[in-house]
């Protein structure tokens, strides 16, 4: 694996929610290499650590990379501070992203929050093959459901207040898909006990079951050991992985819940 | 050009600069950046008998201008390293300097005994890790502790030993002298300082460990003045490190008494650090007409 640092020029900021940023940033040589399900680690002024922010679509020909970032901190409010025309230092791409060879079967996407911009590329190869089921705190904080039309996914809605599409979780959608058509695999980002609660339903039915995972990140590339989570191997023993290398994305069957 | 080459306790190093251990894994990732044949050697991840999971997360929290880690010394175990980590370091052509760690004194014997017989250049014994309940800092932290590793690995010993001191402790000149005493071919400090973080939602420590070791810029001055301590304590070489981020704090740490730095935290920063650091120090040797960067040691005018 090649790993890359580029002084990235900002094309394009665009604020999309209250606390998410919609950035694309020219970076042809990243761009070349990137793969469905990446991150990169992106330096913010000021601060010692790079944050992990994984990439959200990727354009080959023309080189750029986009992310889809929401304030956590103080990392990433000073990201949200960045104009076009100014750079941002990125290094890339990281990790074992969702490995998606032929886009061909039906592939269900299970989005919360902003774990939902790492399935958009993947989306894209499923195209109409796909089902996006993205869920939300509220109707204001929805993101990228265009994105995702636009990619050729069925596009399934989910707020925790009802204030747009259902009222309650993705995994009462999910259970819906589920029932109403065949499904080869899922691919499921964030929060943590939404990935217990997707890997769980997925293991009953026996449909693979990929899932992006965060951690607590420094050095991004595998060398510090120190975005560890805990995993089971095929002879049931229990190691910690690095998020930032083995993963983010691992099979929902290897992690320990 | 200025002669970058450093001879350290018989070790032939091309220049001064090496990756820290615990923050450049066995050179495997960074070597997909730069050659890191580029570096005069390389510490690796501390290694154990056995394997050792380390701690649960988070192991990682960011600090004013540095981080904590408690990562505790997650490693494959002896046998894999020498299997694995040491044939690649091998073929980059850099030196090799193995970290090693233990339970009990038992531990650090047998494991520097078998690293004798393989290609390591170097054994950097690790008395000084404060993320474990075990195998680290309680060795480190008394001159009676230190002293007895030191004279454990040094009657096995066929390779150089450098004994890697803790900045958690009173004096730490004196565990210094204690382990040159008991046999210690050189030292290199400081390893992390022992710090907490909390958050102030949840009212836990960001660590699940509790606690952590605090490193990056925010130590540099310490690790200035415990080097410049140390290196007027013993007359054995010392090897910098702490809070070494750009070139300018690499001269400063030869100037305190460091005849090599290692390069740590700042690579998580940026991961060419060690390489800037290098060309840094060669064009500061060379506008002042420095010929060799021996020279610069110890070179502190103290008021």
């Amino acid at each position: 694996m090649k790993y890359l640092q580029e002084i990235c020029p900002i094309l394009s900021k665009r604020q999309v929610t209250e606390l998410a940023f919609d950035i694309t940033v020219s970076a042809p040589q990243m761009a070349a290499l990137a793969k469905t399900g990446q991150f990169a680690q992106i330096t913010c002024d000021g601060f010692f650590l790079r944050r992990p922010i994984s990439i959200c679509d990727f354009d080959k020909e023309k080189g750029t990379l986009r992310f889809v970032f929401e304030v956590r901190g103080e990392g990433t409010e000073w990201m949200s501070t960045v104009k076009e025309g100014e750079t941002l230092d990125i290094i890339g791409p990281l990790g074992r992203g969702f490995e998606i060879v032929s886009g061909e079967g039906q592939a269900v996407f299970v989005g919360g929050g902003i774990g939902t911009p790492p399935l958009l590329s993947g989306a894209s190869m499923y195209g109409k093959n796909a089902t996006a089921i993205l869920g939300f705190r509220t109707a204001k904080a929805v993101i990228l459901t265009e994105d995702f039309a636009a990619a050729g996914a069925k596009v399934m809605l989910s707020t925790d207040d009802g204030t747009a599409g259902h009222c309650g979780l993705v995994c009462d959608l999910l259970l819906e898909r589920l029932e109403n058509g065949p499904c080869d695999v899922i691919y499921a980002c964030g929060p943590k006990p939404m990935l217990k609660a997707v890997a769980a339903i997925a293991a009953e039915r026996d449909i693979p079951c990929k899932v992006s995972l965060e951690e607590r990140m420094a050095c991004g590339v595998g060398a510090c050991v120190g975005c560890a989570v805990k995993t089971r191997t095929p002879k049931g023993e229990e190691r910690y992985a690095q998020v930032c290398k083995n993963g983010p994305v691992f099979d929902a069957k290897e992690v320990v819940w | 050009m200025a002669d970058l080459r450093v001879n350290l306790c018989g070790v032939p190093l091309k220049n001064p600069v090496i990756g820290a251990s615990g923050t450049f894994g066995y050179g495997r990732e960074y070597n997909e950046f730069f050659p890191v044949s580029r570096l005069g050697g390389v510490s690796c991840k501390g290694t154990t008998l056995e394997e050792r999971l380390g701690n649960p997360p988070p192991r990682i929290a960011e600090t004013p201008a540095g981080m904590l880690n408690s990562v505790g010394l997650q490693n494959p175990g002896v046998k894999r390293f020498i299997s694995e980590a040491i044939p690649f370091l091998k073929k980059q052509g850099t030196a090799i300097i193995a970290n090693v760690a233990g339970s009990s004194v038992d531990d650090y014997r047998r494991i520097v005994e078998i690293l004798s017989d393989t290609d390591v250049d170097m054994i950097e014994v690790n008395i000084s890790c404060p993320n474990v309940k075990e195998g680290g800092v309680q060795f480190g932290a008394t001159c009676a502790g230190a002293e007895e590793v030191t004279k454990a690995v040094r009657a096995v010993s066929k390779k150089p030993l450098m004994i890697k001191l803790t900045p958690n402790v009173t004096d730490i000149a004196e565990i210094a002298a204690a382990v040159e005493a008991a046999g210690a071919d050189c030292v290199s400090l400081i390893n992390t300082l022992l710090g907490m973080r909390i958050d102030i939602r949840t009212r836990r420590p960001i660590l699940r460990n509790n606690t952590g070791g605090l490193s990056g810029p925010a130590v540099l001055p310490v690790a200035v003045r415990m080097v410049w301590q140390v290196a007027n304590r013993v007359k054995i070489p010392v090897v910098g490190m702490g809070g070494i981020a750009k070139w300018q704090d690499a001269v400063e740490m030869l100037l305190a008494g460091a005849s090599a730095v290692q390069i740590g935290a700042a690579n998580f920063t940026d991961p060419f650090t060690p390489v800037k650091v290098l060309e840094g120090l060669e064009r500061y040797l060379d506008d002042n007409g420095i010929e060799k960067v021996g020279d610069l040691v110890g070179k502190v005018q103290p008021w």
